[in-house]
């Protein structure tokens, strides 16, 4: 279908960036493909990066429709911390797993209607309404866990981390069925396309008559309790709450995650499959340079080098020297053309 | 009284407050020896703190510091362990790299129009990896020079001891009040926080400001990084992260708009002043946990942001009403 | 009288863009001594000429003399350093530095590298002295109202330029007592030998200041006069393009709509913006709305739909009151508005035909229920088709129709709502005219089948053509209603250009 190939074009850069990844990492470590069965669980390198690349994986998606809002959310990190240290403290606290999901995920959408009401309310710029809650988001964990790691061992929350359901890790079938979830929500409903409105050009979507308020606060909501969900992974797989460290710096990862996904952060046309290709990019760096023998501490530059070539390919000004040399070529030919007939 | 005035006389009246409320609770705080460690405990987010005021005044922001002030710790333990070349010379070397780093992302900042958020947080991966490059593991710097400058100091009357890198920090932020309030270039950094395209119309040399604006980032941020290596006496790649979370804070509750134009060096200072004596009023009280700092750091952030979107708000309203209806 | 070497003097200066020739060959010339004002509508090319001339575009073709020698200016300083300083409508100093910064900034007086700010601020006192101005020269440009402000940009303008003075609309947001004291100050500086290029599209201000006028229409110079020798009815003609010799004795459409109001607005207005007015909609009826750019129609126009609300007055149908605080509750009431400005408040550029279409349809269905792909298809082709909309796709981004396709789209946005009333601002404005004509057919049609219309446009002929009613508005009220046969080119420019009861604004 026309629609599918369309789709398939637009996710063709990052899936051909994560192929020359793992293709790069496959040389270098040959056993990198290998997939093996035991005890009925899956184990191998991809598997592995599909598991530790969920906390990612989900935030992305959340991050993906604040972007492409124009916004941003840089708290997501600190929610983990916090709806981790929820999660803890209720199960610590004798609570059945319903519940402690119940508040753990509560206290994400908590924390994300403050940051939407921020932006959409008070007006307050994106990227300094949700600094807010990145600065306190983990004194308020603290004050949760009252500073300590909790460590939990109920069977249930611990499932949620380590589990396996036919072969597969639990956090993947989290993340895959979120970003499915919400893949099919944002493109079945019309919530998508007004969501993009929204991020193109705000004015001009008041003017139609979409209720740009509520959409931003929605948004924001949905990042909150996409990390919520992270940061009960996270908790799941430690068998604890940090909320030193529960996703430190991983809005960072998350944000890369959707650049590289090719959504701009000026707003509008979004994928979110293509910014869970992107968390998958991150994560078989991460993987990739571990496995094929350099140092860790070539990791970060390593990184930094690959984020510094996508980011500059795809910035403003090579964008349009790119197209300027191909309207230059059009016009080149279309002179020629001319000149023969 | 000009308006502008309003967030920096907030600020340093909740410095007096929150001190007032210490003292009545611990008379000991009031002391030049408390002063003295708040001082010298601060000097390095102090420092990069002033450089921070620059980029965010201009309407940027920088988040590579907290890295670049570890590569630097790392920088400097790894070379004096490595060679014979004297401190000072290591020092130098130390600055002209961390600002020809910040001068770098400047550029990029300006002939790629990228988003200085990305660019600088880009940055912070580079110079943190370089940092790892280096070594991974805490290296102590033993140099001689190092204990004779922690021994520097200045007696203050009441037994308080004004170190050297507390010195330093005041300096600094001297420097760079004189730097933003009395020079051409730290009026450019205003007019461009102000709005680009009207800054380029005035005459305002666009890039050559941006560039220098994120140069004397990065350079502080390695001054920054050389207090720090002198008070822990040690290099360490996983050091200071964060501290660009910290120093952006400090910006904001010294009363500058993070979306540039309008603050004061000076009110970072109290900023700085204000963060540390949170910290030392907990480490007085004893029973008070260290998270409290941040949970009242985000409160003030809140309320400052609120504060100066109410100030705008209401300098919009009063421009709207009709000036010679009298 | 000798007429001395004109100060500044362009000749057949020409600027093409992409799709469009902005100036076309346009002659002007400048005197020492002299305010000239500059008259167009929308696009006659004002502003790309004022830009040539201040060095903020450069021209493709023509000659620009400063003083008898040819000049080229590459940028809005080079301008400067020659002479000619510019100071825009939306003025172009920073409000977030002090008076005295924003006069000096980039000139400073130094020492030691070291900004003298006492003897800076002792300068600019000085030199707002001679504007009659007393300040505080310390505090913050925006402690100052727009007036202060503009009278501080000509204050740096000519401080740093000294010969030629461009002013862009200075007075559009001022009050009446704010434009005496710019007009002061203006004066002044005419006496100091200055040329000044005046731009204003209040006609009354025009008289009052100019000593010539110059008037463009689409890229072409129309005229060029002494102001004495002109009146207020030509020059309204030669903005809009027609010659009197050429007086078209067609009237409005005479079957006039008579059945009760279906929508009555009673002293509707909003402060600063319009001032109260009563307007009767009834079914099947297209009011027309003439006047010049910045007399209150597209505030009109705004205060109808919601967008800047309204403070006074009320709005009811037959079944009561109706609510119009914002653009959603006007749709929810089956409004509909086509804003001037496309690309801003018009258009989602880099969302698709399709996308675009359907918009306002879907917001009001809300996002649960997502219209279905094949119904979206099959209407967006019917409207593709009926509103003969060129595109290869109904894909492809609406950024990249031309204009004219643009502005069907955004029709057909509004058409797939099926609106009761639909405000129309400028829907012709920038399209081709195969286009302009199957616009006006269209409006005709749509009234035909019981859409109420509400059309503003600065194309009188137009107007005249499908308008059954047509309100006049100035100086931001509604100054008169014409209907049928009293509908007339000459009668709404007689009613534009009449002087009159603007004396009470002051």
């Amino acid at each position: 279908m026309n629609a599918g190939i369309r789709a398939l074009g637009r996710i063709a850069p990052q899936l051909a960036t994560l192929a020359a990844i793992l293709i790069l990492v496959a040389a270098v470590f040959p056993g990198f493909f290998d997939i093996s069965l035991a005890n009925g669980r899956l184990y191998g390198s991809p598997i592995d990066i599909l598991n530790r690349g969920a906390p990612v994986a989900l935030l992305a998606i959340g991050m993906t429709l604040v972007i492409a809002t124009r916004g941003i959310d840089l708290s997501v990190g600190a929610v983990m911390a916090i709806s981790g240290a929820v999660a803890a403290s209720a199960i610590a606290q004798g609570l059945g797993l319903a519940a402690t999901l119940a508040l753990a995920l509560g206290a994400g959408l908590l924390c994300g209607i403050w940051n939407g009401i921020l932006v959409a309310v008070l007006g307050i710029q994106p990227i300094v309404a949700t600094l807010i809650l990145m600065v306190a988001g983990r004194g308020i964990a603290q004050l949760i866990t009252e500073g300590a790691i909790l460590t939990f061992s109920h069977p249930g929350l611990l499932f949620i981390g380590g589990g396996t359901i036919a072969g597969l890790p639990m956090p993947v079938f989290i993340w895959i069925i979120t970003g499915l979830l919400v893949g099919l929500i944002v493109r079945r409903t019309a919530l998508g396309l007004l969501i993009e409105s929204i991020g193109v050009n705000l004015r001009a979507s008041r003017l139609a008559g979409i209720n740009t308020k509520i959409l931003l606060v929605a948004v924001y909501m949905a990042s909150g309790l996409c990390a919520a969900m992270a940061g009960v992974i996270a908790a799941a797989d430690i068998r604890g709450a940090d909320a030193n460290n529960a996703g430190l710096w991983l809005e960072l990862d998350a944000i890369l995650a959707v650049v590289i996904g090719g959504t701009s952060l000026l707003g509008g046309r979004f994928s979110i499959l293509a910014s869970l290709i992107g968390a998958m990019i991150i994560q078989s760096v991460n993987t990739g340079i571990l496995l094929s023998g350099f140092p860790p501490e070539f990791n970060l530059l390593i990184k930094a080098t690959i984020i510094l070539i996508i980011l500059v390919l795809q910035s403003p000004r090579m964008v349009a020297a790119f197209r300027a040399g191909r309207r230059v070529r059009k016009t080149a030919e279309a002179k020629e053309e001319s000149a023969f007939s | 009284m000009n308006a502008r005035l309003l967030p920096l006389l907030a600020t340093v009246a909740i410095f007096l407050a929150a001190y007032a409320i210490c003292y009545a609770q611990f008379p000991a705080m009031l002391s030049t020896r408390v002063i003295g460690n708040l001082l010298t405990d601060n000097a390095f987010l102090g420092i990069v703190a002033v450089g921070m005021t620059f980029v965010i005044l201009s309407g940027g922001i920088d988040l590579s510091v907290g890295a670049v002030i570890a590569f630097s710790g790392v920088f400097i333990a790894v070379v004096l362990r490595e060679t014979n070349l004297p401190p000072p010379l290591v020092f130098l070397l130390l600055l002209a790299i961390t600002t020809s780093f910040g001068a770098f992302m400047g550029a990029v900042i300006h002939y790629l129009e990228m988003p200085p958020f990305i660019v600088t947080l880009a940055g912070m991966f580079l110079a943190r990896g370089a940092a790892y490059l280096l070594t991974l593991d805490s290296v102590p710097i033993t140099h001689p020079v190092f204990s004779q400058i922690q021994d520097l100091y200045y007696l203050m009357p009441g037994g308080g001891r004004l170190t050297l890198i507390g010195g330093l920090m005041l300096a600094v932020v001297l420097g760079g009040m004189l730097l933003a309030h009395r020079t051409r270039f730290g009026t450019n950094v205003y007019a461009l926080g102000g709005g680009v395209q009207a800054a380029r119309l005035m005459g305002v040399p666009v890039g050559r400001t941006t560039i220098a604006i994120y140069a004397l980032s990065g350079m502080l941020a390695g001054l920054s990084g050389i207090v720090f290596a002198i008070y822990t006496s040690a290099g360490y790649p996983l050091a200071t992260v964060g501290v660009e979370l910290d120093a952006i804070a400090a910006v904001v509750i010294g009363g500058t708009l993070l979306t540039g134009g309008s603050g004061y060096i000076f009110g970072t200072f109290i900023g700085v002043m204000i963060m540390g004596l949170i910290q030392t009023y907990i480490i007085f009280d004893g029973t008070l946990s260290s998270w409290w700092t941040k949970i009242v750091i985000g409160i003030l952030l809140f309320s400052f942001i609120v504060l100066q979107k109410g100030l705008v708000w209401i300098s919009s309203r009063e421009r709207v009403r009709p000036a010679g209806a009298k | 009288m000798l007429e001395s070497q004109p100060l500044l003097c362009a000749r057949a200066v020409t600027k093409v863009f992409p799709g469009t020739v902005a100036l076309d060959g346009v002659d002007f010339t400048l005197r020492a001594g002299e305010v000239h004002a500059l008259l167009g509508e929308n696009g006659a090319g004002k502003s790309t000429l004022i830009k040539c001339l201040s060095g903020a575009l450069r021209r493709d073709d023509g000659d620009i003399l400063l003083e008898g020698k040819a000049i080229d200016p590459r940028s809005t300083l080079e301008a400067q350093d020659l002479g000619i300083g510019c100071v825009y409508q939306e003025v172009n100093l920073l409000p977030n530095l002090t008076v005295a910064e924003n006069l000096f900034l980039g000139h400073q007086p130094t020492r030691f590298g070291m900004v003298r700010t006492r003897v800076m601020n002792e300068k600019a006192r000085a030199c707002l002295a001679q504007y009659d101005l007393d300040i505080d020269v310390t505090r913050n440009l925006d402690s100052y109202s727009v007036a202060i402000r503009q009278v501080i940009a000509i204050a740096r303008a000519v401080s740093l330029s000294g010969k030629v003075l461009i002013l862009d609309e200075p007075t559009a947001s001022l009050d009446a007592h704010e434009v005496a004291m710019l007009f002061k100050v203006v004066r002044s500086l005419r006496d100091r030998g200055l040329g000044i290029v005046f731009i204003s599209h209040f006609l009354d201000q025009v008289f009052e200041i100019s000593d010539s006028l110059t008037i463009l229409r689409n890229g072409q110079l129309v005229g060029s006069e002494r102001a004495a020798n002109i009146d207020r009815v030509q020059l309204v003609n030669m903005m809009l393009g027609r010659e009197l010799q050429q007086e078209t004795r067609s009237t409005g459409r005479t079957d006039v709509r008579t059945g009760s109001p279906a929508i009555r607005f009673r002293s509707f207005g909003r402060a600063r913006r319009v001032a109260p007015f009563d307007l009767d909609i009834r079914e099947g009826e297209v009011i027309g709305m003439a006047g010049l750019l910045g007399s209150g129609r597209t505030e009109t126009a705004e205060l109808l739909f919601g967008i800047a609300p309204h403070d006074s007055g009320s709005a009811e149908d037959g079944e009561g009151r109706l609510r119009l605080d914002s653009p959603r509750a006007a749709i929810a009431h089956g409004f509909g508005f086509c804003p001037e400005d496309r690309k801003s408040d018009g258009i989602i550029g880099d969302l698709s035909v399709r996308e675009n279409i359907i918009l306002a349809l879907q917001a009001r269905l809300g996002w649960m229920r997502a219209l279905p792909a094949r119904e979206q298809a099959a209407m967006v082709k019917d409207f593709i088709r009926k509103l003969d909309i060129r595109t290869s796709d109904m894909e492809k981004p609406v950024g990249q129709l031309s204009g004219g396709n643009q502005q069907k789209v955004i029709l057909a946005r509004w058409l797939a709502t099926n609106p009761r009333f639909l405000i129309l601002d400028e829907p012709t404005r920038g399209i081709d005219v195969g286009a302009h004509a199957e616009i006006i057919r269209l409006i005709e049609d749509l009234c035909e089948k019981g859409m109420s219309l509400l059309v503003i446009s600065s194309e009188f002929d137009e107007l005249v053509t499908y308008s059954h009613r047509v309100i006049v508005v100035r100086d931001r009220r509604h100054v008169a209603e014409l209907t049928g046969a009293e509908i007339t080119t000459e009668s709404m420019v007689a009613s534009i250009a009449a002087t009159g009861s603007q004396g009470d604004a002051a």
